[in-house]
């Protein structure tokens, strides 16, 4: 049932693909008498090209061209004044139309209010994540590995189930509000606002603070907390000055890891928030999906890679080795 | 050099070769939108064998239509693409001399404003939009838009998260057509809709949530499609649907062969079976949308005419209008005056 058929030109891409590849072998087989090392790494190379390289071109030939092709910052513009083209048509309109005109606050709005989300979401985390993550580190806890465990597994379920999951916990006649009619109490509103957002979000992202963390946390040799006590310091000291400055690189590599996937989030506040608020992700779906508009939605993404690259950047600073797993 | 043309030879054999003697004919349809045991009788009958695709969304189907021309017989557009479709010079005409059981659509769907004469298009399934009310939780008469504005039901109102529909209602309520190209009265629609999220009525803004939320008693009202209405109605008893006195909107999904057709005769054949009203009736009771056919209907007896969703009386029906396509300028406008509804705090 499921219709694999593609378009004959796609078979003769893939094909001509597989030629120029096999080609490349074959020619550096040649030329260094025998297989180099370094070519293992062509195929990962090759991807990197066609799914990363090239949809990054893409993005920003899109984001300086209008439907026509031809270059334009107009779209830029469009991000600072959402109502830009708008305007523009009722300028042609005369005096009753030009009344309307004003600047368009919608996407500055949104990516202003998604990053204020985000950082909730990574501040939350990072509060929520860290004493799991030293439970799991702590060897005299035998509860660790079970924890482990349980953070994992709901990872295996699709993130929209989860997500969906859910409403049915927090709506009026979900769950809770059940039970606290049951218990005789007023039900609360729980679902369709920013609480319910954020909510989504920390529950999806957390995870990706924890692991990080984790990873780091059970690096540190024992001895070193070992020798603190030794030399005279407190349980709470011990903390402050030796775990917690030796964890910094996974805390660095944790809030990367959630930052980047809360403040492009989508889905998540149309689903739990009932789209009664709009982040940077779903601004940016809509234009693909909804308007069609690929040059303004492009230009939106291009600003929020810039941002997140920028963010990277700063975060780079507290952990120049990139020992969190080098991702900061 | 030898072994690099033998791969690509190899590879070229592997592109597929479609070739049959048999007749068939390619119908790109919506998702769960046909019984599906019409296709085997269709096969049975004229032993043409029916290829059936499905899409989800207008804009989906027209990209694969124009992108793969040849590869579709007959396609099932809402009137706003028919109308788009036929601006791009994509549809074929219909030769009715092959389409006797037409005659059965009823006379108020055709000669419809988006095809003249029906000459590209013939209706498979239509509807409305209304509101669906918890008989429970609202006391008065469901019949004016003004409803979704009474602050009465503070946080227990669903709106369409769709453009033209919510647009299109608002306008109908300020009393201006829902295809109006006057600016102040489209400024005027979003000041409405902003008035209305600021005062909290709103719960949510969704599309194809709304009809199971409804069902588990989340809210009091929604705008909904007649379709949607029909279906939550069935699983709760407590829930119906009304078309307000302002009027509302109709849509029409048709049957249409694209001009690349390659088996036009057999695409005319296959809309031919489903005018049939035994065919007719088959669809309409398996998806409950409205049926354009009158020997369906009749058939149908009593169990369709009394449902008022599926069969609207003649008074709501005089209110209906039809969205034209917009395009271009007027189609961003539209885009941006939503997206400053839905940034509204």
């Amino acid at each position: 049932m499921y219709d694999l058929s593609l378009p004959w030109w796609a078979y003769a891409l893939m094909g001509a693909g597989l030629v120029v590849f096999i080609g490349m072998i074959a020619v550096s087989v040649r030329r260094n008498h025998g297989v180099k090392r370094s070519l293992f790494a062509s195929p990962y190379t090759l991807w990197m090209i066609i799914f990363t390289v090239l949809p990054c071109i893409l993005v920003a030939y899109y984001a300086f061209t209008d439907a026509n092709g031809a270059f334009t910052l107009e779209n830029f513009l469009n991000f600072w004044d959402s109502n830009h083209t708008k305007n523009q048509l009722y300028a042609s309109m005369g005096e009753a139309a030009a009344a309307y005109i004003t600047r368009g606050t919608v996407n500055v709005d949104t990516l202003v209010y998604s990053l204020w989300m985000a950082f909730l979401c990574t501040m939350i985390c990072l509060l929520l994540g860290y004493p799991a993550a030293l439970f799991m580190a702590d060897r005299r806890m035998k509860i660790g590995p079970t924890i482990v465990i349980l953070f994992i597994i709901p990872m295996w379920m699709n993130f929209l189930l989860r997500t969906i999951a859910w409403m049915s916990i927090l709506e009026d006649q979900g769950l809770i509000n059940q039970l606290l009619h049951f218990l005789g109490f007023d039900g609360v509103k729980l679902m369709y606002n920013s609480g319910a957002v954020l909510l989504g979000m920390v529950y999806n992202f957390l995870p990706f603070m924890v692991f990080p963390v984790y990873t780091s946390l059970s690096k540190l040799d024992p001895k070193l907390g070992e020798a603190a006590q030794d030399l005279g310091c407190n349980e709470w000291k011990t903390f402050t000055r030796v775990t917690a400055p030796l964890s910094l690189p996974g805390v660095i590599s944790g809030i990367t890891m959630v930052f980047m996937p809360s403040v492009t989030t989508f889905f998540i506040p149309r689903i739990l928030g009932g789209g009664n608020t709009m982040m940077f992700g779903d601004l940016i779906e809509s234009k693909f999906l909804t308007e069609g508009n690929w040059n303004v939605g492009s230009a939106l993404s291009m600003i929020m890679m810039v941002l997140i690259l920028i963010s990277l950047g700063i975060l780079r600073k507290f952990d120049p080795e990139g020992e969190g797993g080098g991702i900061a | 050099m030898k072994k690099l043309v033998a791969i690509l030879l190899v590879l070229l054999m592997a592109v597929p070769v479609c070739a049959s003697a048999q007749e068939v004919v390619n119908v790109y349809n919506w998702e769960d939108y046909i019984d599906e045991s019409v296709l085997d009788l269709f096969e049975q009958e004229t032993g043409i064998h029916v290829n059936y695709m499905n899409f989800t969304t207008n804009e989906d189907m027209m990209v694969k239509v124009e992108t793969s021309p040849g590869a579709f017989d007959i396609v099932f557009p809402s009137e706003y693409m028919v109308e788009r479709m036929l601006a791009k010079d994509l549809l074929a005409e219909i030769n009715y001399d092959n389409v006797p059981n037409a005659v059965q659509t009823l006379p108020n769907l055709l000669n419809p404003s988006y095809d003249p004469n029906n000459a590209h298009s013939v209706p498979y399934m239509w509807g409305t939009v209304g509101i669906l009310y918890n008989t429970k939780m609202v006391d008065e008469p469901v019949d004016s838009w003004g409803i979704l504005w009474d602050e009465k039901y503070t946080d227990n109102v669903f709106m369409l998260d769709s453009i033209r529909d919510s647009m299109g209602i608002t306008l109908k309520y300020l009393g201006y057509s829902m295809n109006t190209h006057d600016i102040i009265a489209l400024e005027e629609a979003k000041a409405k809709l902003i008035e209305q999220k600021k005062s909290g009525v709103v719960k949510a803004y969704q599309v194809d949530e709304t009809k199971d939320k409804m069902v588990a008693n989340e809210a009091a009202l929604a705008v909904v499609w007649s379709g949607d209405a029909q279906y939550a109605i069935d699983l709760n008893e407590d829930l119906a649907y009304a078309i307000p006195k302002e009027g509302s909107n109709v849509w029409v999904d048709c049957m249409v062969i694209p001009k690349t057709a390659k088996n036009k005769e057999n695409a005319e054949k296959f809309i031919d079976f489903l005018c049939r009203p035994d065919i007719a009736q088959l669809n309409c009771e398996a998806i409950w949308y409205s049926s354009p056919n009158a020997g369906a209907i009749e058939l149908m007896g009593e169990a369709y005419t009394s449902n008022t969703t599926m069969n609207p009386s003649e008074e709501a029906l005089a209110g209906l209008e039809y969205f034209n396509d917009i395009e271009g300028a007027f189609l961003e406008l539209y885009n941006t005056l939503w997206l400053e509804v839905k940034n509204a705090k």
